[in-house]
């Protein structure tokens, strides 16, 4: 049997030694607190042109955060990579060779890349915050108002919930451009519109991101979700516990 | 030691593997011959517990691989050179092996020394040629010194420098009382390396037995005469007592005959010979008449009705001793 600490040293190796952790993590900083104080600029800019309804709604915090929606996408590939770069170079049949559980070497594997994506998300949250609130300038919300910190810290486990939500699904499909082809549509466009079409809105409130962005308002959105910013991330995390499972089931019972 | 009970996997209808049984020992290498396509390497994934078998189990020192602590400690195996992830340094790829199974970091450069893979050990994998692959896939074959070693085809597309390297290799592995298991499709190779042999046609079991007993039991030794008086030479062969078969190009061969009574005879009839030569059918041959039956894929030549296999499969080896 493998000894954890160990597989979970040699994971630290493998997710160091390769080129695409470092690109994948600083798209994803760059362009959420990049795009989030673009948009904050902005709204300072034309905070008097907004509807009362806006105004009354207006929620500094989660403006700042406007980036998310397009780095979390970096952080997709980051997951994605992680996982399928072993399948796509045939790498796994070594990896499994050395540690023969495969629970062990994926639970290893899964909880580096987690940790790494939870220092990065946290780093990148409070960045985005802090450029955010400064470019907001009168607008702008204190950390130590209230939520605020929770919404702050809500971002980075955001962002290591989709990251652990794609190593997932990574596991399942295995191939790195079927996991992208199906993770990033849905991210970027399907499951935002699903929450905004009127049909089909009840439902696309409880898909995980829609769910999970939650943790980050501090403000509600006045869309009615019936459940809070942490019942939201509760929702977020029964997804990211049904895909492990899945994963998992299918990790075991396939062949490598 | 690696012990195979009745191993056997299915793929929807069709048996890559079915029933196989043997045990590979340790000290010796022992060579694991198939035609393409019969089983070879689905075998060796399930002695690594990489595919699940449909029934049948492995052992490995009288453990299921699975069960092995530290496995690369007692298991080094080479499947597929190109396994590795392509962005990531020879010796990021060797570490991660490493720490993974307790292996001391510096056992990284020994082994990386031992392949010859020393000077470009920083480098991405991914710009190595096949032989430097397959070198960085021994390496890490060797990282836990494991008793037992498992090569699967290691000298498919080496240069002759590579296949000789490796060839000397694996002797020095088995000679050090290591198991040593190696598959190849090419009986030639075999003759050259294995002490033993474990041959399998469609996933059965052909034959498992030492390399000298296959090489007597299977292959056919004859000499071979050539004369300008063929006629006569038949005669006078039939006259001695000798059973003659036509060979090609107009040669003559005697089954089993003694060069040197056969000499004396053409002395005593002061028969002119062109030829007189004592030739061994090659193991190739042997080879290739016990898995005839057994080949998944044959070539068919153009314009023949009745192809037959054991004749067309390999038909480039087909007189003469190794070269």
């Amino acid at each position: 049997m493998a000894v954890p600490s160990r597989v979970l040293r040699s994971e630290w190796t493998k997710i160091r030694s390769v080129r695409s952790t470092v690109w994948t993590l600083g798209v994803a900083a760059l362009v959420t607190i990049a795009l989030g104080a673009l948009i904050s600029a902005l709204v300072r800019h034309d905070f008097t042109r907004l509807s009362p309804h806006d105004k009354q709604v207006f929620d500094p915090t989660f403006v700042s955060f406007a980036g998310t929606g397009l780095g979390q996408l970096a952080m997709i590939v980051f997951g994605v990579l992680v996982v399928s770069g072993e399948y796509a170079t045939g790498m796994i049949r070594t990896s499994l060779a050395a540690v023969p559980r495969r629970g062990v070497l994926f639970t290893a594997k899964l909880t580096v890349a987690a940790l790494l994506a939870l220092a990065v998300g946290m780093l990148t949250s409070f960045a985005a915050f802090a450029t955010g609130q400064t470019l907001l300038g009168q607008y702008r919300a204190a950390l130590g108002d209230p939520g605020v910190l929770r919404a702050v810290l809500g971002g980075g486990l955001y962002m290591t919930l989709i990251t652990v939500f794609s190593m997932a699904v990574a596991v399942m499909l295995r191939s790195p451009l079927l996991s992208l082809g199906v993770l990033m549509p849905f991210f970027f466009l399907i499951s935002n519109i699903l929450a905004n079409v009127e049909v089909t809105r009840k439902f696309g409130a409880y898909l995980p991101d829609q769910a999970g962005q939650h943790i980050m308002r501090v403000v509600p959105d006045g869309d009615g979700a019936p459940y809070g910013p942490w019942g939201g991330f509760g929702i977020m995390c029964l997804w990211v516990a049904a895909a492990l499972m899945t994963g998992y089931v299918l990790l075991k019972r396939r062949d490598a | 030691m690696i012990e195979i009970e009745g191993l056997t996997k299915a793929y929807g209808d069709t048996l890559a593997v079915d029933g196989l049984s043997f045990t590979v020992r340790p000290g010796v290498v022992t060579g694991f011959l198939g035609p393409n396509g019969a089983g070879k390497s689905t075998t060796m994934r399930m002695v690594l517990g990489l595919d699940h078998p449909t029934s049948g189990r492995v052992r490995i020192g009288g453990q299921p691989y699975e069960r092995l602590t530290d496995p690369l400690r007692h298991v080094g195996a080479l499947l597929d050179a190109k396994a590795v992830h392509g962005g990531r340094s020879a010796f990021h790829h060797l570490l991660c092996l490493a720490q993974s199974n307790g292996v001391a970091d510096s056992r990284v450069h020994e082994v990386l020394d031992l392949v010859g893979l020393g000077s470009v050990a920083r480098k991405r994998s991914k710009g190595f040629s096949l032989g430097m692959s397959q070198r960085l896939g021994i390496a890490a074959a060797m990282l836990g010194d494991p008793s037992i070693l498992m090569f699967d085809e290691p000298v498919n597309g080496l240069d002759p420098e590579g296949i000789h390297w490796i060839r000397n290799l694996m002797r020095d592995l088995a000679g050090q009382g290591r198991t040593v298991f190696v598959s190849s499709h090419l009986m030639s190779e075999m003759a050259l390396t294995a002490d033993h042999l474990v041959v399998i046609g469609q996933g059965r079991l052909l034959a498992d037995t030492s390399m000298p007993d296959f090489i007597t039991e299977h292959s056919r030794s004859y000499v071979r005469l050539r004369s300008p008086e063929q006629q006569r030479l038949r005669d006078v062969l039939a006259a001695g007592g000798f059973t003659a078969v036509p060979g090609s190009d107009g040669s003559v061969e005697v089954d089993g005959g003694d060069p040197v009574r056969l000499g004396q005879l053409m002395a005593d009839h002061r028969l002119v010979l062109h030829e007189l030569s004592r030739q061994q059918a090659s193991l190739e041959e042997a080879f290739m008449r016990l898995t005839a039956g057994s080949v998944e894929y044959h070539a068919h030549p153009a314009g023949a009705d009745e192809p037959a296999p054991a004749a067309v499969w390999g038909a480039d080896w087909r007189s003469g001793k190794e070269s």
